[in-house]
């Protein structure tokens, strides 16, 4: 059993306390580690005891255990999984080679970039959420949204680990500078742009972590394949925490087509005013939502064509979705892979070298990946007899990002001209009448066991907990 | 209490399609690559879980929390689980009893997932799992033993030739020792089986009763050798678990047999929880109650054989725990042998005046033989009795092997790979 050690300033499973170097550098971070939760962390949470999660080792038995704990009590720690020390790398050009216990030099400006990128975007959905905690539709739901938060802080911590110990006075200086970018600040924004949008609701926040956590598991699946052995065993304990994320977003948005499906046979009516006048999220309002959310993280695996892409595969930092999983040469030299482009107002697929396309693997694995996942929501429509579906929009709608950025395509992946578009706009991505309905629902609901009208209450509680349990102590 | 062995049953374990988001941390976190995906649905391979629980905790919907009593031939196919929207129900009765499960047998199986999901649940600690180390494999050198060949759909005829009170007469525990005589039927068994007694009549919704499963306390040759008979150990069921009063169904009617009377069989069950025939074996024997059947099938089987010549100094040491002396079944009969033949060791909770010994407790008094024992590849071991022994008997044996400088992963490992460490409880 690999155990975390608790009685350390920073918990850890890395033998911090002999690397008295790296130690200090840590615990002079920590400080402003804590002034940016104060800060811009869950707002108004300081006194609660929430039901959390903690690991105490990186084994099954060690690291889902649960109490109350205050947030700013929580021991954000630095827990690798792990190694096997005749692991090797087994992609690119350095397949077959042992894996590294130190950055290489050439390879060093990558890396530094994948783990700053990857480090960025853990503290600033914190920050998108920082108000929601105001407007909780249950005590359950609040329990949920602190523990993303203060695994989205541990993420942050894992990153900056290896940033300080690895990368020396480089590294110190991205660590500081990532408590220094805000979510949405006009002047020192976070890199990527998803990760700037304002999560203004409950609905918005059940989609992101749908769709948005969604991406953080292939983007921490692909790192967990790096040849930077400390990477790949830091991220795959990260990932088991990703998990619950996304079941927050997955069984948030389920239900909230649950009761609004309730709702619908209660009253009879498909009709989107009346549904809202019961205080249920209409289902056309949830598909817009979806649009939004799905094209903007889709973005999020950047260009479809990318030589960084390729140099990252290559050189072993970054491999495929399940790589080991792939019975290719996991080199991809001389292979192709189809990606889309306008071509005389029509899209077309092209192929391009394999190496190239990597950003467009993973957005197409986690394409399939969220599709099932809308599918399992369809079911619950189909269950209550509701004949409407909910759609992912076409791969093209609403890109910013790469070869169909700025192209104007309605969610079926037909081009439309820019007249078209600003006449349907608010029928296809959530409009400023949509926000202000759902934030018109957002009030908060925290007796146990009681779940604001637009919410069905989930299957079951966490931790095998009763549903009415009490989740959130408020001091 | 009835005494129940399984008959080729699963408590299978399986995932919620419509709570499982496909997360992947099962799949990550099973230790024994149990669990597997396809675009649709994560499943986990019958026959590779271990019921280990370590994915339980870390899964973050409880999707993966479900359980099914499965007769083993029919357990869920990954395949099948694959295209799964829903999870099945749980077999009914009916089902059940035609793929020659009886619902005793169904509540065994049943028992374990539940405590250890609740174990699991409760741990703030990791958890011992005792389960996990119950071999489903015989030892090496068990005979092969016949199963259902009388299904509850087809069950035999049996005569009683005998019914003796093997506990002292007048106590709430009555235990009765019942030879039931086949004639020409066949109806071979060896030590460790079971069968079941389908008792007359209907139950309160007028369906009719299920089989009650009995291990068989007689040797493969019979209570009265070379004749085609068997022995039960049956406890008269006089109040329920919570200590209610209550009259079992089964229990009851066939401690009130008389001989030339005429019952209902189905069976024989049970393949793994059997003795092993190399006569150089050690048998290391645990039990309480009625769990002493198969302890006495065991024992009689090798008394029979050191009386013919045929044995070969193989151990035998037996762990009995009661109540009270008087409600211990064939406490006389046990003092009769031979101290050299049998290692015996009693444990009564409940004697005025002295302090509540369990099996465990004796067990880690005796902890050199033990450790000795564990060293030694020939040796196994049998727990039966009541479900609360299994854990504190197992952490027994782990604490014994860690005190003798063994270790227990290893050793535990082995006794369950090798069918040398087998747990039926009830």
């Amino acid at each position: 059993m690999s155990t975390i050690n608790y009685s350390e300033k920073i918990p850890n499973n890395v033998n911090l306390g002999e690397d008295r170097t790296l130690q200090r550098a840590l615990e002079g971070w920590q400080p402003n580690f804590i002034n940016w939760w104060d800060d811009v962390g869950p707002e108004g949470s300081t006194n609660h005891d929430v039901y959390l999660r903690t690991a105490v080792s990186v084994d099954p038995q060690g690291w889902a255990q649960f109490g109350h704990v205050k947030m700013r009590d929580y021991r954000w720690g630095i827990f690798l999984n792990p190694g096997d020390a005749n692991r090797e790398v087994h992609f690119g050009d350095h397949k077959g080679e042992k894996v590294w216990q130190d950055v290489p030099g050439e390879h060093r400006a990558n890396l530094r970039r994948i783990i700053v990128t990857q480090g960025d975007t853990e503290p600033a959905s914190v920050e998108q959420q920082r108000h929601l905690g105001l407007t909780a539709p249950s005590m359950y739901d609040l329990r949920n949204l602190f523990q993303i938060n203060v695994e989205e802080g541990r993420h942050l911590w894992a990153m900056v680990y290896l940033l300080q110990k690895h990368f020396g006075r480089d590294g110190r200086e991205e660590a500081d500078a990532l408590l220094q970018r805000t979510s949405g600040d006009a002047n020192n924004p976070r890199i990527l742009g998803a990760f700037n949008e304002k999560t203004p609701d409950w609905l918005a926040f059940f989609m992101f972590t749908y769709f948005t956590d969604r991406d953080g598991k292939f983007q921490l699946a692909a790192l967990a394949e790096s040849a930077f052995d400390p990477l790949a065993r830091t991220t795959k304990f990260m990932l088991t925490e990703e998990a619950h994320h996304m079941f927050v977003g997955e069984s948030g948005v389920s239900r909230v087509i649950a009761r609004t499906a309730q709702v619908m046979n209660e009253l009879k009516t498909d009709d989107a005013q009346k549904i809202r006048a019961a205080g249920c999220i209409d289902l056309g309002t949830i598909q817009r939502y979806l649009n939004f959310h799905y094209s903007v993280t889709i973005d999020l695996f950047g260009a479809d064509q990318s030589s960084n892409a390729a140099i990252f595969y290559s050189s072993g930092l970054k491999g495929r979705y399940e790589e080991g999983k792939r019975d290719d040469d996991h080199v991809l030299k001389g292979q192709t892979y189809k990606v889309l482009e306008v071509r005389d107002g029509q899209l077309v697929e092209k192929d391009v070298p394999m190496l190239n396309a990597l950003n467009e693997v993973l957005r197409d694995d986690f394409i399939k990946d969220s599709v099932s996942g809308v599918g399992r929501w369809n079911k619950v429509l189909e269950k209550a007899g509701i004949p409407t579906r909910l759609v992912v929009p076409h791969k093209a709608f609403n890109r910013q990002i790469g070869a169909l950025a700025g192209i104007k395509m309605s969610p079926e992946g037909r081009v439309v001209s820019e007249v078209e578009w600003a006449a349907k706009r608010d029928e296809w991505l959530p409009s400023s009448e949509d926000f202000a309905f759902v934030a018109s629902l957002m009030g908060r609901v925290i007796e146990p066991g009681k779940f604001a009208g637009w919410i069905a209450p989930p299957v079951m509680g966490i931790n095998r907990q009763p549903v009415d349990f009490e989740y959130v102590r408020f001091g | 209490m009835d005494m129940v062995v399984e008959a080729g049953i699963i408590k299978q374990h399986l995932i919620d399609p419509e709570i499982c988001i496909r997360c992947n941390t099962c799949e990550a976190t099973c230790p024994v690559n149990a669990i597997t995906h396809d675009d649709n649905n994560y499943v986990v391979r019958a026959d590779v879980c271990n019921g280990c629980m370590a994915c339980i905790s870390p899964c973050p919907t409880g999707s993966i929390d479900n359980w099914r009593t499965m007769p083993l031939v029919r357990a869920y196919t990954i395949e099948e689980q694959l295209t799964w929207e829903e999870l099945p129900a749980e077999l009914s009765p009916e089902e059940l009893e035609a793929a020659g499960v009886s619902g005793a047998s169904a509540e065994a199986a049943e028992a374990p997932a539940q405590t250890q999901a609740q174990a699991a649940a409760e741990a703030t600690e990791p958890v011992f799992n005792s389960a996990q180390y119950g071999a489903s494999v015989p030892p090496w050198s068990a005979a092969h033993a016949y199963t259902n060949l009388f299904p509850p759909k087809t069950p035999t005829t049996a005569t009683v030739v005998g019914n003796f009170n093997c506990t002292e007469a007048g106590f709430d525990s009555e235990t009765h020792h019942i030879v039931l005589d086949f004639g020409v039927v066949p109806f071979p068994v060896l030590e460790g089986q079971s069968i079941g007694i389908v008792p007359p009549g209907v139950d309160a919704i007028g369906k009719r009763h299920h089989a009650r499963q009995y291990s068989v306390a007689s040797p493969r040759n019979g209570e009265r050798p070379g004749y085609n008979n068997v022995s039960l150990t049956v406890k008269r069921v006089t109040e329920d678990h919570e200590g209610d009063p209550v009259r079992g169904v089964c229990s009851n009617y066939v401690c009130d047999l008389k001989v030339g009377d005429t019952v209902q069989v189905v069976g024989p069950f049970g393949s793994s929880f059997l003795m092993p025939n190399h006569p150089k074996s050690h048998i290391v024997m645990i039990c309480t109650g009625t769990g002493s059947a198969p302890m006495r099938a065991m024992t009689e089987w090798r008394r029979r054989l050191r009386k013919s010549g045929k044995f070969e100094g193989g151990k035998l040491m037996l762990f009995f725990g009661a109540r009270t002396q008087q409600e211990l079944p064939y406490f006389g009969p046990l003092q009769s042998l031979p101290k050299d033949f049998i290692d015996i060791n009693f444990a009564f909770s409940r004697t005025a005046g002295q302090p509540k010994r369990y099996v465990q407790d004796l067990m880690r008094e005796r902890a050199a033989d033990l450790a000795a024992l564990l060293k030694d590849g020939a040796s196994h071991f049998y727990v039966c009795g009541l479900k609360s022994m299994e854990e504190g008997v197992v952490l027994a044996l782990c604490d014994v092997a860690k005190e003798a400088g063994l270790d227990w992963d290893t050793v535990g490992a082995a006794l369950k790979r090798e069918g040398r460490l087998h747990l039926e409880t009830y």
